[in-house]
């Protein structure tokens, strides 16, 4: 037994230094990431609270002309595919983007965090996320009449084209954060959401776009997300491997350009 | 003079020092901002990296952090090369950048148990808020924190994990008193726990205060290097005021070879009365002003019929190394 020493300035930085496990690194910033980006009122705006209105809003009023059968078939994916990226993208790459113009890159770049593993925690912070959007979004959508005709295949096929559309999404957020200003890179971001939420085929059927425009637009990967999903879920369609071929690509090309160009201050 | 720039690299035989850097080069474009940089720092001391502004410092701490990688020269942090042995160096080395690096919306309490759970056996963060005075700002999201704050949170987080040594980048600046001396205290608490320091400053009351060795840094290079003590203890100097047209050329004849005679500032005019000067003699000699070189002085004062107002011989202060050896122009940074 050592005696009872009061708390004394004296012993208190002795030096005891060490890294902690990787697991419980990662795991810590993920999450501060978690909570810092469900504490963001903007982000919140164009993750949770645009998607909803849209979804309950257009599937309630007969504005759109969404084709046959009950307009909720045709939103609830489209919308699924626009939470995906209002997260994965538009989200990922504001916070990264100011991150870097505040320094705190850098000075995470000081920790023991390994780069790798505040990418790690940075993409278990978007899929805690995105796990929150799909509940609610889902959940409302059932609320509004919203009954896929999905197996457990097709289901597990969504999910790969979630995974890849974060995949990708996240490489091209971190290309543009870790590129441009800070910013040009919020109005960028947004700018893009805006384009593709009108564009990719989320709340407008990309067969009524202009017929030359067509073969551009269903390469993006944001329609290879919203087609994929809607085909699957409420066509009840066989998973096709294009959607997914088209978001592997975009998801390669983008982590190359990221590791290429990233800048960290 | 030249053996004193660099006094710890020739002792350098014993265990090696926390920083030791060498003919260290850092350019950004066509802009050398350190130039062949020569210092070393000790284990379990305080260092304090003395500049003007655009001096080179950050550059220079920067490196040692494994940031930016050195154009030339040699940089060597508790024996590793920080930037091939980055992973091993981040664990055992703290860092407070000059500014920010936290996130806006991140907590205070949040963001500093967050870094202590980077480490294997932090100091815990509640007694280290609460040793900065941050404990009632715990909850309080960064970007409301007041600048003293965040200057004390970061302090706080390069420290929390318990490192070998510590590098503060302007640790103080924009600090109120209050909060200045908090921070005082708890680098010379680091260092009475056996933490190197290696801090930037440009407060000469901050060196001479805090720092076992100061470096001085101007234009890139190390232009003195020592205990605080050391280096003013040294550069005594005979002062006095006596009219502005004294003839320094005739009492500079006078004085011996290792001495000079010069102006200090500018003529204090005075209505009715011919305007006065002071002046300062400095020796090279290293006992500095002894009481022949007075005599010299006085002698040749009562020979002239000169009345040497104010004569003393006085330690400079730390500023007044400074500034000799950095100069007196503005920077423009």
């Amino acid at each position: 037994m050592t005696e009872p020493r009061t708390s004394t300035a004296s012993g208190l930085f002795t030096p005891a230094p060490g890294a902690a496990p990787p697991h419980r690194m990662v795991a810590a910033q993920a999450a501060m990431e978690l909570r810092i980006m469900l504490r963001n009122g903007e982000q919140l705006l164009l993750t949770m609270v645009i998607p909803l209105l849209l979804l309950a809003g257009f599937s309630v009023t007969p504005v759109l002309d969404l084709g046959p059968g009950p307009r909720v078939d045709f939103l609830a994916p489209g919308v699924l595919a626009l939470a995906v990226l209002s997260t994965a993208f538009t989200g990922q790459a504001i916070g990264t983007g100011f991150e870097r113009r505040y320094g705190v890159l850098k000075r995470l770049g000081a920790t023991p965090l390994p780069r790798g593993g505040l990418l790690a925690a940075k993409t278990l912070a978007v899929l805690g996320v995105q796990l929150v959007q799909i509940v609610l979004i889902c959940a409302t959508a059932a609320a509004l009449g919203w009954s896929p005709r999905a197996g457990a295949w097709d289901i597990a096929y969504a999910l790969l084209l979630v995974l890849l559309a974060t995949a990708c999404f996240t490489a091209l957020a971190l290309l543009m954060a870790g590129t441009l200003r800070a910013e040009a890179t919020l109005a960028a971001a947004n700018l893009v959401y805006v384009v593709l939420l009108g564009l990719g085929g989320v709340i407008f059927p990309v067969d009524r776009l202009p017929g030359a425009v067509q073969p551009v637009v269903e390469a993006l990967p944001i329609t290879a997300l919203s087609q994929g999903l809607r085909a699957v879920l409420a066509e009840g369609a066989a998973p096709s491997p294009w959607p997914a071929v088209v978001l592997a690509a975009w998801a390669a090309v983008g982590a190359v350009l990221a590791a290429r160009f990233f800048r960290w201050e | 003079m030249q053996g004193r720039r660099s006094p710890a690299i020739d002792s350098g035989a014993m265990e090696t020092a926390a920083v030791e850097a060498t003919d260290l080069v850092k350019r950004y474009g066509a802009t050398t901002a350190v130039a062949g940089l020569t210092f070393s720092a000790a284990r379990g001391a305080v260092t304090a990296l003395l500049g003007p502004n655009g001096a080179g410092k950050t550059s220079t701490v920067e490196t040692c952090e494994g940031f930016r990688r050195a154009d030339a020269g040699r940089v060597r942090v508790l024996g590793m090369d920080p930037a091939a042995d980055a992973a091993g160096l981040k664990p055992r080395v703290g860092v407070m950048l000059q500014s920010g690096g936290v996130p806006t919306g991140a907590r205070a309490g949040e963001w500093l148990r967050l870094v202590a759970s980077f480490h294997a056996r932090p100091v815990p963060p509640e007694v280290l808020l609460e040793r900065l005075g941050l404990l009632s700002a715990a909850a309080t999201p960064f970007r409301r924190l007041s600048g003293g704050q965040q200057q004390r949170l970061c302090l706080a987080a390069a420290v929390v994990g318990r490192p070998e040594l510590v590098f503060l980048d302007e640790p103080t600046a924009g600090l109120d008193p209050q909060a200045r001396h908090a921070t005082w205290d708890l680098v010379c608490e680091l260092r009475d726990c056996g933490v190197g320091v290696v801090l930037t400053t440009h407060y000469m009351e901050e060196a001479e205060r805090l720092a076992d060795h100061v470096v001085i840094i101007d234009h890139g290079r190390a232009v003195a290097a020592g205990a605080p003590g050391e280096l003013t203890d040294s550069r005594q100097e005979l002062r006095f005021t006596a009219e502005t047209d004294l003839d320094t050329a005739s009492l500079g004849a006078a004085l011996p070879a290792a001495a000079r005679i010069e102006r200090r500032g500018e003529p204090a005019e005075r209505r009715g009365a011919a305007p006065r000067t002071d002046y300062a003699v400095t020796a090279d000699a290293p006992e500095g002003i002894g009481p022949d070189l007075v005599a010299t002085v006085s002698a040749w004062c009562a020979a002239n019929g000169v009345s040497p107002e104010g004569l003393r011989v006085q330690r400079r202060s730390l500023e007044d190394v400074f500034l000799e050896l950095t100069g007196r122009d503005l920077r423009e940074q």
